[in-house]
């Protein structure tokens, strides 16, 4: 006879419970993807024209003729647009690699600024010196060794002992920053303390000074879009990326993927420092880069790392960098915080929705049915 | 000359102090946030903004009172800095998104909307009324012993900040929440499974550190710089070197607070020391090479009390496996 076994546990008490829950979506179609991502950016958009039309008293919906006008208003402003969107494709090639082995390459702004400061030192010391073919090859050379440098460091210590390269790509941006103060200081000791203009080493104008860049980095597009999807460092990175086990186990060795792949990141940055100095000759500075390293991590991720895609999202927050100095003029806005606060928050809304992408609620069924 | 610089060190190094402590409490949970340069904005533009509103509704500037000073300034920058950080609580912990960018656009979002308001709404009108009563110490007589001085010039916000320090090394490694708070950030699926509420410690972690590293740009304003005002980056600069200041004192509260003053003491050096400006450059860059180092030579190490939390920068989904 089986022992009766007794139950005095009482009825569990009723605990409260959220409605739904949260599920892992598996995949979803192209179509409902781009769907949910337009929904984010318009709401963004009409979110940030709400909030300038009531900070200015104007009317908001004048703010969207204000962006269209202040990126495609002029020829100037036309070709000033598509400069801006190469510059950040470029910065972008050169996080891509990187972000797709989960190297969290922080490290944009030092990296190009490193090659901005080496190519604007060559042609700053030898411009007189050398035929200006020479010079130009110098320089470039100089970039993107330079912006190699910046990479590999944190890569190697990442590679042999796991230094988390969060926090040291990041680092890495102020010590370039500082470099450039302190060449600044060591150069330039009159006068208005600033770098001037370049008279020599300047890209020759193809059409306009723009056009080059604009072909060079678009160019080296199409080439990485290669390089990544149908090469074996391509696949490599993306297995590296999924699971570095995996990696392991089928036999890549994954200390000099991440390596190969830093220096390729770093060439790249190089690279467009080279191009920031270039292409017009400026004085360098350490806000030269615009913030574009970090900028240039959005529009990568916003593309989840592809590289077609990228195209358009670094289109798009080019697209709202130009056109917000527009909207600034117009409304009356006296500085550029405007700008900061609208472009944040189009990145808010973009980022959240990759919630709805990746997730989906589901709602419980009540009980008893 | 020595007394006046280790003051002054002490006193900028609160600024990065009060980032630290913030950042600290929210990597414990294994939030890496790179929003707190644009929070810490908030929280100055915040507390600037009930400090111009208390100072307005007072019939003369010298009416203005310490403790009802202290308690809207503080109420403010709280307000507006915690706001801020549910920002970024509610898209990582709840719609799990990705760290480094939904910091990055934190500290866009925050250093912006911290310049607008200080620009549009904040005229700093008797501010530097404020800014004397604010930084008032116990000993306030630039004559008095140096080593009085040193310790006891300081106004309220610097011992606020060491009295926090004390707390949060205490209630790290001494409490039960503690405890929790650092499995969550190592292993959250363990704490989980061990009926800690994940959700829970994440949001309170990243509200309290939003609300304690916001202090720090209100302490530069109205007590290191006595109520004046030169935008927004000056302190988005802080924000990052109190990130840099985490990983230098190795997530520990109570290092942090004699990490603080020497990262204050180099920030000043420069500024003090009768160098030739290249010297200087050279001074500013040292705190962030120093922390490089310190990276380095604890991942070399491996010593495993000193690693950063094991899930830093990762989103805790409990159906993953």
């Amino acid at each position: 006879m089986e022992p009766k076994i007794e139950q005095n546990n009482p009825k569990p008490k009723k605990r409260f419970e959220l409605p739904f829950h949260i599920v892992k979506r598996s995949n979803l179609p192209l179509k409902q993807k781009i769907l949910i991502y337009a929904a984010a950016l318009v709401g963004g958009l009409l979110l940030s024209a709400l909030i300038c039309g009531e900070f200015a008293g104007k009317n908001p919906f004048s703010f969207f003729g204000l962006l269209f006008k202040g990126c495609f208003g002029t020829e100037r402003k036309r070709w000033l647009l598509f400069t801006e969107t190469a510059l950040l494709l470029g910065t972008s090639m050169a996080l891509i690699p990187s972000f797709k082995m989960r190297f969290w390459n922080l490290g944009g702004n030092g990296q190009i600024l490193v090659g901005s400061l080496s190519a604007y030192s060559i042609a700053y010391f030898l411009g007189s010196k050398l035929p200006e073919g020479v010079l130009i090859s110098l320089m470039f050379a100089a970039a993107v060794a330079s912006g190699i440098l910046w990479a590999i460091i944190p890569a190697i210590f990442k590679a042999f002992f796991g230094t988390n390269e969060t926090l040291f790509t990041l680092m890495m941006n102020y010590i370039a920053a500082g470099l450039v103060l302190y060449c600044r200081a060591s150069w330039i000791k009159s006068g208005s303390g600033q770098f001037p203009t370049l008279s020599a080493g300047i890209l020759p104008k193809l059409y306009n000074d723009k056009l080059i860049t604009i072909l060079v980095f678009f160019l080296l597009a199409a080439v990485m879009f290669v390089y990544l999807k149908y090469s074996k460092h391509g696949y490599e990175i993306s297995v590296v990326g999924e699971s570095e086990n995996t990696a392991k186990y089928i036999g890549i060795n994954v200390k000099r993927v991440i390596l190969r792949t830093m220096v390729l990141s770093g060439a790249i940055a190089g690279l467009v420092g080279f191009f920031l100095i270039a292409q017009t000759g400026q004085g360098l500075s350490p806000d030269i880069t615009n913030n574009r390293g970090f900028t240039a991590i959005m529009t990568s991720w916003l593309a989840a790392f592809d590289l077609p895609v990228t195209v358009l999202t670094c289109l798009f927050i080019a697209f709202i960098t130009k056109g917000m100095e527009q909207v600034r003029s117009g409304f009356g806005f006296t500085n550029d915080s405007i700008s900061k606060i609208v472009i944040g928050l189009v990145y808010f809304c973009v980022i959240s929705c990759a919630f709805f992408v990746n997730y989906k609620i589901v709602f419980r069924k009540k009980e008893g049915k | 000359m020595f007394v006046t610089f280790l003051i002054g060190a002490i006193a900028l190094g609160t600024v990065l102090l009060y980032g630290c402590l913030g950042e600290t409490l929210m990597e414990k949970s294994g939030h890496l946030n790179l929003g707190v340069p644009g929070i810490m904005c908030m929280g100055t533009a915040g507390g600037c903004l009930g400090i111009e509103l208390y100072m307005k509704g007072l019939a003369a500037p010298a009416n203005a009172n310490w403790f009802p000073l202290i308690l809207v300034a503080v109420l403010f920058s709280v307000l507006l800095s915690v706001s801020t950080g549910a920002i970024y609580a509610f898209l990582t912990v709840t719609l799990r998104c990705n760290q480094n960018i939904t910091g990055l656009a934190i500290t866009t979002f925050g250093s912006g909307l911290a310049q607008f308001i200080m620009d549009t709404y904040v005229t700093r009108k008797n501010f530097d009324v404020a800014g004397k009563l604010l930084s008032r110490g116990f000993v306030n007589d630039p004559n008095a012993n140096g080593v009085l001085r040193v310790f006891f010039s300081h106004g309220f916000f610097v011992y606020f900040a060491i009295v926090l320090a004390v707390v949060f090394a205490v209630v790290l490694n001494r409490t039960r929440i503690g405890l929790h708070l650092r499995s969550v950030g190592e292993n959250p699926a363990t704490a989980d499974a061990d009926g800690v509420n994940v959700t829970a410690y994440k949001y309170c972690a990243v509200l309290i550190g939003s609300a304690v590293s916001g202090f720090g740009g209100l302490f530069y304003i109205m007590d290191y710089l006595k109520g004046s005002w030169e935008n927004a980056s000056t302190i988005e600069a802080f924000g990052w070197l109190a990130i840099a200041l985490v990983i230098f004192t190795l997530w520990k509260p109570n290092l942090a607070i004699f990490g603080s003053i020497l990262f204050g003491g180099l920030f000043i050096a420069a500024f003090v020391l009768k160098g030739n400006p290249m010297q200087k450059e050279l001074l500013k860059l040292l705190p962030y090479v120093i922390t490089v180092l310190v990276l380095v030579i604890t991942s070399i190490r491996k010593k495993r009390e000193n690693q950063p939390p094991a899930s830093l920068g990762l989103s805790y989904f409990r159906e993953e496996r």
